[in-house]
């Protein structure tokens, strides 16, 4: 009874140890959209994994996806007094109000992953990656791998969204420098599997068993681990009768090259509080010479560090 | 009084319309040939892996799931109700599947399972139309737009990926040459051709959708009836959940059977049937899906700019309504009466 | 026949032809000022086309109108009600999600101010209703109110503006005793005020109850008028149903085929549901047919629905073959053995959609159960033999109903009940839009039905018809059974009588 109470008792003075000696670590605020999807709870892990092991007072808040809750998150913040405010804003605009309300109380705001169209005086910097930078990472491997010379399919993300336009456009900036690589086909998979694989079967009928097509560019792995399971039912043999790269570096898509069977997937990094907190504890500092775009590096992944890469996750 | 009309009235009329199949299939013959001339080697059918493979062979296989979806609209469609929740219910079946797998069941108790829950959708939506009154478009809204909420409570918030050989079977492999997801459809159009015909279901079907109070005044039980019709609709959506998830070996609760039920009713429709119920084409909409998914192959296959895909189906499809609408028909049919004399005088 | 001295409206000569019927044939019919008119006929003797004649719905083909002495041309509701006739409808035609001030004040707001003051609306509608002695928050929605509120909203509305004439048209169908008396209330001081109101029923009580002078009418033409003095209800009857004819049906039908030993196979007693029927008594025995006597709406329907489930009884008892039965649905009757062909065949009846063959056998189907079809060649076999044995005028059994003709489609659902041999057979209006020769066709169907030892009710406003074939008469007045006339005192005056009797 009485060690169990000692026990209590030391924690609780450790506990106010820890108190103390945190009073005078940062306190941040952190507005996520959500957690659709693979990539973004794995962002708000890193995000929260990462505050801890700053000893920073992380104050998270999950939008569901509403942009009325995250005004409300970050009026509270505010009141709270928070020593700054990172933002993943679910929708691109109005933001006014609350941005200057944080102005005038002094906080500092940064937008982390999405943009806003909120007068940019109003929020510090946005921390993230370049779609468009992918887009022309996957596009200098290509040229690369395939020495200049290649006749590509591309699956597409759903119509008219910022990724899927800023990937193909980054692509393309670099496959136009080659005047044989030529994308003959063309269609949205809508990001999804389902998508990726029914697209990617008719493109196979199209180009009878993908006759002198040298590569499939996919705006995201699903739409990749799609396009695979058909040109398997097919019996075509993918990573090697066709060249397949992609975007994202989801789990699967490691294994594929780990296996193989795909060649490169450029990847959307979820572990990226280290380059937020980076920024934020900067600022803080006093550095104010941010640009007003602070680019995330992507890293493109090969079947060379596959294995490596996933062991270095913990995945197998 | 008004006189009786003599037995041999209809004799005289010109000629007799030509029976309302006629139609869907002169629609998908065209889209067939429009494709022929796109890729030259569309019919060819080979043998690739075991197993046929072709472009036509993909618009049947990849038809499966509207199949699957419409043959249970048209039987609800038939009683005058509308199932809007079939896509919703699609993505729960994903769920509840790739949750008993992952849970380690046999996957006949995994089918058991989703088929379960499949009925249980449907039933809700046949309880707010029978016993609530709530009218159809309303009450399946309703699951509609809270299904996927629950299919994504069931994922976790995440896209949970399986692999189980028994589900990739059925939805990837065949039997003997032919895709097994073939065999499914064709099982589910034996079963209810037989549940319409065989017994007295269809008949009470087209009469509750063809005129409610005078089928309960005949002794038709209509709560049972249009309680069964949407039980049916369910379970059908939850098969095409487990042909649509198995063929990914992923349940995405956000995009599985994303605008299908759009699809099944438009496939329905195309097969001559009316929104206003009283009659059930079975095989007519099994024709309707092929029209939808050769016309979405096709448009993969055109190489036009993904911006076009929805305008161009929207043209065809309405191209296609008109050719079945009497009234365009009859214009159609005077218009060509109008140049004929003409012929003749040269 | 007396006419006011200075009438405010005098119709005369008014002639309407519909393809294949004669709707009105030198209707001749006069209102004065400060009088509750009531206009009288059976179903078809046209007094709605008369209505709409003078509202501006219909042209007449033939024929003048004056008000008050000037003639004039209704060319449309609109003009009607710029002259000041206004008619308010059976179904209220008012918007229920609205409130009451909005409902009243519905067209007047858009076409004289631009904006909408609604604090003159409220105003303005409490006003409106006040004239009437009506109390009610104008500011509530119209559908929370009861019908009565609402049936005098619309009185009120029509009132509004400088009326000289008000059409109401079965004001009183959907309401209580205590509503009517209430609405009569509203009439009186309506009346007192000049203006002249048609008031067209089918309830002979409230005729008396309230009106100045009656004109009946039959079949299209003009019947009688007078003050309800000169028309007592005997011959107020005696007018809306004709003069009593000789009967075609020489013969009454015998008692042998009552099977007297057993339980009777339907017995009511004090079965009712309120707002529908007043309890009744009545029971059939196999080999039997009790008919149903009365005016429109006195009850038959009614009556007929209760007894087939098709309406839940709330009060009374209902004994099958000697065993207390609850009915609760059409369901259940037909697997009891009782078939019921509703008066209106179109949307109670046929599904038009579907073949003869179909229809024909969906209750003989709907006694077997969804699992026991029938099959195909029982189905061809039924639909042949029924086809004949009615003499159904059709080119084969596939085609759809909807396509056959009224008498033949009328047909079919006798069929339809036949096919499925019944116990008990309940007919409303079976002779209803069918020609004289189908007519003795129909008539000896029921008697050589009651002789293989069916049941029947059949509930009919053909007093002819009735005297063929009863063996007993129910006659119901006013959704009340009134009286029961048994065997050899079955005749059209003795009908006739008990209806007319209050």
């Amino acid at each position: 009874m009485t060690r169990t109470k000692l026990l209590g008792a030391a924690t609780f003075g450790f506990g106010l140890l820890l108190a103390a000696g945190s009073a005078s670590a940062l306190t941040i605020g952190f507005s996520q959209v959500g957690s659709e999807g693979d990539w973004r709870p794995a962002f708000s892990k890193d995000m929260k994994d990462e505050a801890a092991k700053r000893n920073i007072d992380l104050k998270y808040s999950d939008a569901q996806g509403k942009e009325e809750n995250q005004l409300k998150a970050v009026r509270s913040f505010i009141a709270q007094k928070v020593d700054a405010i990172i933002i993943a804003p679910v929708v691109v605009t109005g933001w006014d109000a609350v941005l200057k309300e944080a102005k005038a109380a002094k906080i500092p705001v940064f937008l982390a992953d999405r943009d806003v169209d909120s007068d940019p005086s109003l929020f510090v910097t946005r921390i993230s990656a370049d779609f468009n930078l992918e887009g022309r990472l996957a596009g200098a491997w290509l040229a690369q791998a395939s020495k200049g010379k290649c006749d590509v399919v591309e699956l597409q993300g759903t119509v008219g969204s910022a990724p899927a336009l800023q990937r193909k456009k980054g692509f393309e900036s670099v496959t136009a420098l080659f005047p044989d690589i030529k994308i003959v086909k063309s269609q949205s998979g809508d990001f999804t599997t389902a998508g990726g694989k029914e697209v990617a079967e008719s493109f196979i009928k199209a180009t009878n068993g993908f006759k002198g097509i040298c590569a499939v560019y996919a705006h995201n792995d699903n739409m990749q681990l799609g396009a695979i399971q058909a040109m398997k039912e097919a019996g075509l043999k993918p990573g090697k009768d066709v060249l397949l790269v992609s975007v994202d570096g989801v789990p699967d898509m490691f294994r594929l090259l780990a296996a193989g069977e795909a060649n490169a997937s450029v990847e959307l990094k979820s572990d990226i509080g280290k380059n937020i907190y980076d920024v934020v504890e900067a600022y803080l500092k006093g550095k104010t010479d941010f640009p007003k775009w602070v680019l995330i590096p992507s890293d493109l992944h090969t079947q060379a560090d596959a294995a490596a890469e996933l062991a270095k996750r913990g995945l197998k | 009084m008004i006189p009786v009309p003599p037995p041999s009235e209809p004799a005289t009329k010109t000629r007799r319309p030509l029976p309302a199949v006629v139609w869907p299939l002169v629609a998908l013959a065209a889209i067939l040939v429009v494709d022929g001339f796109i890729s030259p080697s569309f019919f060819s059918i080979r043998l690739v892996e075991g197993r046929l493979y072709g472009s036509l062979i993909d618009i049947v296989y990849r038809g499966t799931p509207i199949a699957l979806l419409a043959l249970g609209m048209a039987i609800v469609i038939g009683a005058k109700g509308i199932d809007l929740s079939v896509g919703s219910v699609v993505a729960i079946a994903g769920a509840v599947m790739a949750h008993f797998i992952h849970l380690g069941f046999d996957p006949a108790v995994v089918v058991a399972a989703t088929l379960a829950v499949g009925l249980l959708c449907g039933l809700w939506n046949g309880f707010l139309v029978a016993v609530l009154s709530i009218q159809p478009i309303i009450a399946t809204l309703i699951l509609m737009v809270a299904g996927r909420g629950i299919a994504l409570m069931i994922n976790g918030g995440r896209i949970p990926t399986f692999r189980s050989d028994f589900f990739s079977a059925l939805s990837t492999g065949r039997i003997w040459v032919i895709p097994s997801r073939l065999f499914l459809v064709a099982l589910v159009f034996l079963v209810l051709w037989a549940v319409l015909r065989r017994t007295a279901f269809g008949l009470f079907v087209e009469a509750v959708g063809g005129n409610a109070s005078a089928a309960r005044l005949a002794g038709i039980g209509t709560r049972m009836v249009t309680l069964a019709t949407y039980g049916i609709s369910g379970v059908c959506a939850a098969l095409a959940g487990i042909i649509i998830t198995g063929d990914t070996r992923s349940s995405d609760a956000v995009t599985a059977g994303m605008w299908s039920e759009l699809d099944a009713i438009l496939a329905v429709v195309l097969g001559g049937a009316s929104l206003n119920g009283g009659r059930i084409f079975l095989a007519t909409t099994l024709v309707g899906v092929l029209i939808i998914q050769s016309l979405t192959t096709s448009i993969l296959m055109s190489g036009l700019p993904p911006e076009f895909n929805l305008v161009v189906k929207a043209v065809v499809i309405l191209a296609v309504l008109l050719v079945q609408a009497p009234k365009v028909r009859t214009a159609v049919g005077s218009l060509v009466a109008a140049f004929r004399p003409r012929r003749t005088e040269r | 026949m007396d006419v006011p001295a200075r009438p405010r409206v005098v119709m005369r000569g008014i002639t309407k032809t519909f393809p294949g019927v004669k709707a009105l044939d030198g209707v001749d019919f006069t209102l004065a000022p400060g009088e509750i008119h009531a206009l009288l006929g059976e179903n078809g003797a046209g007094k709605s086309t008369l209505v709409k004649v003078l509202t501006g719905v219909l042209a007449a083909d033939a024929g003048t109108v004056e008000l008050d002495g000037v003639p004039i041309r209704v060319a449309s509701p609109a003009a009607a009600q710029d002259l000041g006739i206004n008619t308010v409808y059976q179904e209220v035609n008012l918007v229920p999600t609205l409130s009451v001030a909005e409902n009243l004040m519905l067209e007047r707001q858009s076409s004289r101010f631009g904006l909408i003051s609604w604090r003159k609306t409220r105003e303005r509608a409490e006003a409106a209703l006040a004239r009437l002695k009506i109390h009610v928050d104008v500011g509530r929605s119209l559908g929370s109110c009861s019908l009565a509120i609402q049936q005098l909203v619309a009185i009120a509305r029509a009132l509004d503006r400088d009326t000289r004439v008000l059409v109401l048209d079965e004001p009183t169908a959907s309401l209580d005793a205590h509503e009517v008396e209430g609405l009569f209330t509203v009439l009186r001081d309506i009346r007192a005020r000049g203006i002249a109101i048609v008031f067209i029923t089918h309830f002979i009580d409230q005729v008396y109850a309230i009106a100045d002078r009656i004109t009946v009418l039959r079949n299209g033409r003009f019947a009688g008028t007078g003050t309800i003095a000169e028309v007592p209800r005997m011959r107020l009857v005696t007018l809306m149903l004709g003069k009593q004819i000789e009967s075609h049906y020489a013969e009454r039908p015998t008692t042998e085929s009552i099977d007297q030993t057993g339980a009777p196979v339907i017995a009511a007693t004090g079965l009712g549901r309120a707002r529908w029927l007043e309890p009744i008594d009545l029971s059939v025995r196999a080999g039997e047919v009790v008919g149903l006597a009365g005016l429109l709406g006195s009850g038959r329907t009614e009556t007929a629905k209760l007894l087939f489930g098709a309406e839940r009884a709330d009060k009374g008892s209902l004994v099958i073959d000697g065993v207390p039965v609850t009915l609760r649905s059409p369901g259940q009757a037909i697997r009891m053995g009782f078939g019921f062909c509703p008066e209106d065949r179109k949307h109670e009846g046929l599904i038009l959609d579907l073949s003869v063959r179909e229809n024909l056998i969906l209750a003989l189907q709907c006694r077997r159960g969804w699992w026991n079809r029938v099959g195909q060649a029982e189905q061809n076999r039924i639909a042949a033999e029924m086809i004949a044995a009615l003499g159904i005028a059709t080119p084969d059994a596939e085609k759809p109903v909807g396509q056959l003709s009224g008498g033949n489609q009328q047909k079919v659902i006798l069929a339809r009940w036949l096919a499925a041999k019944p116990r008990l057979l309940i007919l409303d209006e079976p002779t209803r839009g069918i020609d004289i020769g189908a007519h003795a066709e129909i008539v000896g169907l029921i008697r050589r039905l009651c002789r293989e030892g069916l049941a029947l009710i059949v509930a009919s406003s053909e007093l002819e018809e009735i005297v063929a074939f009863s063996h007993r008469v129910a006659v119901l007045r006013d959704r009340r059974k009134v009286s029961e006339i048994v065997g050899a005192d079955i005749t059209q005056s003795t009908i006739v009588e008990a209806i007319a009797n209050s």
